[in-house]
């Protein structure tokens, strides 16, 4: 995995397939749970789309050291067109050095570029770390609770 | 939810000092920006130095300090100090608890608490100043130190 330097410079790009293995591998690294097809379905469904779906990837010379992907989604329950975040990984090593920040700042531009002026995402409760960084984010509560039920019952 | 007097004065406390990481701020300073109660205040400013999160240095231009990591120290954090969130688990039976309904009830706050404990620790200290910059305080109490 790779490392960063103080002061080492890294780009936010479209995620290309030369990509792919490497965010399985952060995925797996971070998750415990590998997901081959998943993401190479994502990469075909977001891939290359450039209007309504987003999958960008932060990398420096030393390879990919996170990813965020999302997409605008409307009308669910009555929702209004909104930018919709559903994974943001960066390499556990690489944590504090603004590499999700700026995963997150350049899917939030793609989003106001394309019409939508508010964004949402849904956590595990227990998801604290990601939690906090949605929140330093600015990200508050929203107008949605999710709810669920076990289908045998 | 409410919290108890001592939990908001730490967590107004905790914000004051870390918002000026590098100044010594006497508790008569804060207590005077909350108007809140100095001699509460400095039993809660005591309890966190107990508990490493601030430095309290006597003498002239002495004062406390926030000496914890405020991307790391939660709101969480801070409240359960001086409360518990939700029913503890030493909660002694009340009438009715072993009911259905009891138990329904029971699963119902249950799910509250776990939302409010799961809000609480994803807000740092230093998110909390975020918020705390861009909503706008009323009333004559609030003016800056």
């Amino acid at each position: 995995m790779p490392t960063l330097a103080a002061n080492t410079e890294f780009e936010i790009r479209p995620a290309a397939a030369a990509d792919l293995d490497a965010v399985i591998h952060l995925d797996t690294q971070i998750t415990a749970m590998p997901k081959v097809e998943y993401w190479h379905g994502i990469f075909e469904r977001f891939g290359r789309r450039e209007t309504d779906g987003f999958f960008l990837v932060a990398t420096s010379g030393e390879g990919v050291l996170g990813f965020v992907v999302g997409e605008i989604r409307a009308w669910e329950f009555g929702s209004d067109p909104c930018g919709w975040i559903f994974a943001i990984e960066v390499s556990p090593d690489l944590r504090m050095n603004k590499v999700g920040t700026a995963l997150y700042a350049a899917l939030c531009a793609n989003f106001r570029k394309a019409g939508v002026s508010r964004i949402r995402t849904m956590l595990a409760r227990d998801a604290q770390l990601v939690m906090q960084f949605f929140r330093s984010q600015g990200m508050m509560a929203g107008p949605f609770i999710q709810l669920e039920k076990e289908l045998d019952e | 939810m409410n919290l108890k007097m001592a939990t908001r004065h730490a967590l107004f406390a905790i914000l004051e000092l870390a918002d000026h990481p590098r100044a010594q701020i006497s508790s008569a300073q804060i207590a005077e920006k909350y108007a809140i109660s100095p001699n509460h205040l400095s039993k809660v400013l005591r309890t966190l130095v107990c508990k490493g999160l601030v430095e309290a240095i006597r003498g002239a231009g002495g004062g406390y300090s926030f000496v914890g990591n405020a991307k790391r120290v939660t709101l969480l954090d801070i409240i359960l100090i001086f409360e518990e969130i939700g029913t503890p688990p030493s909660h002694k039976q009340e009438p009715g608890d072993d009911t259905a309904e009891g138990q329904a009830l029971r699963m119902v706050m249950g799910e509250i608490d776990a939302i409010s404990r799961a809000t609480l620790s994803s807000i740092t200290i230093d998110t909390m100043l975020k918020i705390s910059r861009r909503t706008p305080g009323i009333g004559s109490a609030v003016h800056a130190l």
